[in-house]
């Protein structure tokens, strides 16, 4: 944090008032339709901007059962993510890749989702710095009115691998019905009515917020350095709350993929079909969130690396199943497990086809959307940092490449970050720290 | 009003505000330096009560996520700050509360300046009311600039909105959202009878002192402590100590401590399998931890005994549903519900709910949906009780080998853990989780009472620092006797009130108030009096954060 401050066409607003320019606030800043077919703003001919966001599922997969045989286009579904065959065009399966300790003590269930989300794992299980959303977010996430969307799927707050700076996580939000009143309820504009009127109480808002951060200067002249990256990020906080009031009061630019959905029902908890229910309310909000222009960055976790996860009257939720739940002497693996690892598999295709229903022009909401899965052992019952299934789905308006599986042989888990950053459009010459520092994206799966 | 004169109002209310905050001047004291430690949310909500009466509501929901350091959430607070989302809610919040304080039918009792008219700014006013929660809200009085900046908000807002109380909503949500509020400010001063020392400034003392003893913000006598110097002497801390302490308030600040030490705040992310346990409904989840801490507020304030002896206490408090759990007799007329929920109830001798340990929320807190966990019961023992850090298990380890409940060799989980604690890697930290969490075995899952697993006896013997015990008993009588139990705690208090672990140096006062205190017992009050008294408490070590 530098504790500049972007000058969107957002924020103009706020400059006008101060400086006391003409104001033209009743007009639309980009007056501009769709092209025919939906894919781009006609006026100036660029597409619709891509999104990011991460989708974390605990405790991996069976090893053994997972990684196909061979790499590029034409390998076999193995059977254990057999539910993800409807999807395979649009997405890559990453396999080979692990997480490097480099000596430190292995945080298990949270080292490794830390290495792949920061590229840094700490010696401790507190420190925790900024994450991979969030750099993408900084450079494709600008001038929507949430800097991104945070949610999980089983009720715990505190599962969340999304961070700016040190000071703690974004937490999560565990109501979709919470989550529709933030989108859609006050302060949502339709980007499609006819109709705009800039609100006078958000107004003044806005200006409150802005009076509030001018305090910075004040504050941070005699603060300690640790303290004052704190104070600095949450001004950052208060000038995000800005700009998304400044988004409430400048005329949106149609979307006319943007539907606001019905608000649901819910019923908020760590069963199975709960969850289930809650990823699926959660999906419908993120894709329209997305399609009218809300956001451009989500995360989504299913629930915390210690997944509490579970079916009715089973004594142990998936995380101490991992761990005790016997190999079967036939089969070779753990029967429950496995078969909690394919609802896994089953709910991120189901988000993955709830993205690629919001149709736009000819492509769809996914197409231009890179969804970046990842998940904490590659092996959950050994606390294993090694073979780590990582997916992406979406090409993020045709930046990567789809339809393939890529098989490493033991690099660093965080190059999947580093070629989506790459693919996004970041210069950066390369992420992470220690040997999860890389600096060479899968150059066959960017576009 | 029209579009064009609103965006006049608008533009000259912004230039106000920017013309006003570049020149506002510090904070009073002329600060040597700033730390910040976030207020919790039931911080926040009795800060905001305090102000303008419990009627005000503050909504559930708006919590923001602690994290926890060196055991307490009060630590992690210290190193917190808001994220966006955060602020979002916080924001909201604002304006929900400056709505209701400014409603119609609250402004005559909360609002005490009459507009000479409502639809127009009145600075006067507004600076009076801006003057008066300030001083509260910001647990100090605003500086010149800053009641300026707030009186230029109503104002610009009143001509932008079109009255007064629109004008005072927008200062006060303002104020609402401002990091001196939404963070406990403490500033520090040079020493003048230590040079080259810094000391906490009597305003950051005063906070300091509340939130400690009482969980809250500073009332206006401690307010006024400050302001005539008297906090920085240490017969003013030592009168204003004793104030805290015999306030009913101080209640409050038990409660909130224990919550914290105990992790109570787990019990939102609890979950406990009512299909296997069917006695263990949502009514006893709130129960449980309403019995712990109504059990520890009567042990330390009303009966004045030693903290170490709330392992092996048997009194406690129950209800219906609770009692249905231990398997207690109630009343009959408190199994037909009666007016007053809560009963005091003494567990008989013999019985082994004895004690913390003994209780449902520490029981439950410490083990999986649907079972009982011997580590995650040892490993909580050693760390909350204690200050032992045990460390996580290590790669490749395969438990399912140890687990399978199915071997009729291995029936009781002392049997599979023994299997477990024979592999030397293990062996280190589950020797010291395991002998404390077996004897609790006894306890299943949700708290209830049992002597079989499995078909087979559950054998509930133990050992904590060579000393051995048969069962729950045992195991309360050895913690209580354990020396590290004195001296975590009291650094455990320490950490809590500083928001951060002691230093060498402040551990070494801390050794002393430990001695001072072991012939009159570890009682409470009297460890806070000795703690907040002490010079060390208000002495700003560098880094030390």
């Amino acid at each position: 944090m530098n504790g500049t401050r972007e000058i969107g066409r957002r924020t103009v607003l706020r400059g006008m008032l101060r400086g006391g320019a003409a104001v033209t606030v009743g007009l639309p800043v980009l007056e501009s339709f769709l092209n025919a077919n939906g894919t781009a703003y006609a006026a100036t001919g660029a597409p619709l901007p891509p999104c990011f966001g991460t989708w974390f599922w605990g405790l991996g997969l069976i090893p053994n059962h997972w990684e196909p045989a061979i790499a590029g286009p034409d390998y076999e579904m193995p059977e254990h993510l057999a539910g993800l065959q409807p999807i395979r065009s649009k997405m890559n399966l990453f396999s080979g890749m692990q997480v490097f300790l480099d000596g430190k003590v292995n945080q298990n269930h949270y080292s490794g989702a830390q290495g792949q989300a920061t590229g840094i794992v700490s010696r401790n299980g507190g420190d925790y710095s900024t994450s991979i959303d969030t750099l993408i977010g900084d450079h494709i996430g600008r001038g929507t009115r949430f800097r991104s969307l945070e949610v999980t799927c089983d009720g715990d707050r505190s599962a969340s691998w999304s961070a700016r700076g040190s000071s703690g996580l974004n937490p999560s939000e565990t109501s979709p019905l919470a989550l529709y009143a933030r989108i859609f309820g006050d302060g949502f504009r339709d980007p499609n009515l006819a109709e705009f009127q800039p609100d006078p109480a958000v107004m003044v808002r806005h200006s409150v917020l802005s009076a509030v951060s001018e305090q910075r200067r004040k504050l941070m002249s005699s603060v300690s350095a640790t303290d004052r990256a704190r104070l600095d990020e949450y001004f950052s906080s208060v000038r995000d709350l800005e700009q998304k009031l400044a988004f409430e009061l400048d005329r949106p630019a149609p979307l006319p993929a943007c539907r606001v959905p019905e608000a649901g029902t819910e019923e908020i908890g760590a069963l199975v079909e709960q969850v289930e229910r809650t990823h699926r309310q959660f999906a419908r909000l993120l894709a329209h969130a997305m399609a009218c222009g809300q956001t451009r960055i989500f995360n989504l976790t299913m629930g915390s690396a210690f997944s509490r996860l579970r079916l009715p009257g089973e004594v142990n939720a998936y995380h101490a199943l991992t761990h005790e739940e016997p190999i079967h002497p036939e089969l070779g693996y753990q029967p429950g497990c496995k078969w909690l690892a394919e609802r896994m598999m089953d709910f991120f295709r189901e988000f993955v086809q709830t993205l690629d229903g919001v149709q736009e022009g000819e492509g769809t909401l996914l197409d231009r959307t890179v969804v970046f899965a990842f998940t904490d052992h590659g092996e959950a019952r050994m606390h294993s940092m090694k073979r780590y299934p990582i997916l992406t789905a979406g090409s993020g308006g045709g930046r990567m490449k789809t339809g393939l599986h890529v098989a490493a042989e033991g690099d660093a888990a965080t190059r999947v970050g580093f070629t989506i950053q790459q693919a996004l459009g970041l210069v950066n010459g390369s992420w992470g720290t220690e040997s999860n520092q890389v600096s060479r994206p899968f150059t066959e799966v960017l576009a | 009003m029209n579009a064009r004169f609103r965006l006049w109002g608008l533009r000259r209310f912004a230039a106000l505000i920017v013309g006003l905050t570049v020149g506002a001047s510090a904070a009073p004291g002329a600060a040597e330096e700033l730390t910040f430690v976030r207020l919790t949310p039931a911080q926040y909500q009795r800060a905001v009560h305090d102000v303008f009466g419990p009627g005000i509501r503050v909504d559930e929901g708006t919590a923001v996520l602690g994290v926890r350091d060196r055991g307490l959430l009060a630590v992690g607070a210290r190193r917190s700050t808001l994220t966006a989302a955060e602020v979002e809610r916080y924001e909201a919040l604002a304006q929900q509360i400056a709505e209701q304080v400014t409603d119609p039918a609250r402004r005559a009792t909360l609002i005490a300046c009459r507009p000479a008219a409502e639809d127009a700014p009145d600075d006067a006013c507004a600076a009076r009311f801006v003057t008066r929660a300030g001083r509260f809200l910001f647990r100090r009085p605003l500086t010149e600039g800053e009641t300026e900046l707030y009186v230029a908000v109503a104002r610009a807002a009143a001509e932008t909105l079109g009255g007064y109380y629109a004008g005072l909503r927008a200062a006060l949500a303002g104020m609402l959202v401002a990091p001196e509020f939404l963070f406990r400010v403490e500033r520090s001063e040079p020493d003048p009878a230590d040079p080259g020392k810094l000391r906490l400034d009597a305003w950051s003392r005063a906070s300091r002192l509340s939130f400690f003893l009482w969980d809250r913000a500073p009332d206006h006598l401690l307010l006024d402590a400050a302001e005539s110097g008297e906090l920085l002497t240490p017969e003013g801390i030592e009168r204003q100590v004793g104030r805290l302490l015999a306030s009913p308030r101080a209640e409050q600040g038990v409660r909130a401590f224990f919550s914290d030490l105990l992790e109570l705040d787990r019990f939102a992310t609890l979950s406990i399998d009512s299909s296997l346990f069917p006695r263990f409904t949502k009514n006893v989840e709130d129960d449980a931890r309403e019995q712990t801490l109504r059990t520890v507020v009567d042990h330390l304030l009303n009966r004045n005994r030693d903290y170490r002896d709330l392992f092996v206490t048997r009194d406690t408090f129950l209800t219906p549903p609770l009692a249905a759990i231990y398997g207690a007799p109630l009343p009959r007329s408190q199994e037909l519900g009666g007016a007053v929920p809560w009963v005091p109830y003494r567990f008989p001798e013999g019985n082994s709910h004895v004690g913390l340990l003994g209780q449902v929320s520490f029981l439950a807190l410490h083990s999986h949906p649907g079972r009982s966990s011997p580590t995650l019961r040892g490993q909580a023992v050693q760390q909350i009780f204690l200050c032992r850090t045990v460390p996580p298990p290590p790669p490749d380890v395969d438990f399912s080998l140890l687990q399978d409940t199915y071997n009729p060799d291995h029936r009781t989980t002392r049997d599979r853990l023994a299997v477990h604690r024979r592999n030397p890697a293990c062996a280190s930290c589950h020797n010291l989780t395991d002998p404390i969490g077996l004897t609790l075995e006894v306890f299943d899952a949700a708290g209830g009472y049992r002597t079989m697993e499995n078909g087979a006896p559950i054998d509930a013997s133990g050992a904590l620092n060579g000393r051995t015990y048969a069962g729950p008993e045992g195991l309360a009588e050895a913690l209580r006797d354990d020396p590290r139990a004195a001296s975590c705690f009291i650094e455990r208090a320490f950490s809590y009130g500083a928001a951060r672990p002691p230093t060498d140096g402040e551990r070494a006062w801390l050794a002393d108030v430990e001695a001072e205190l072991a012939d009159g017992g570890l009682k409470w009050r009297a460890l806070m009096r000795r703690i907040a008294r002490h010079p060390g408490f208000y002495t700003v070590v560098p880094g030390a954060s």
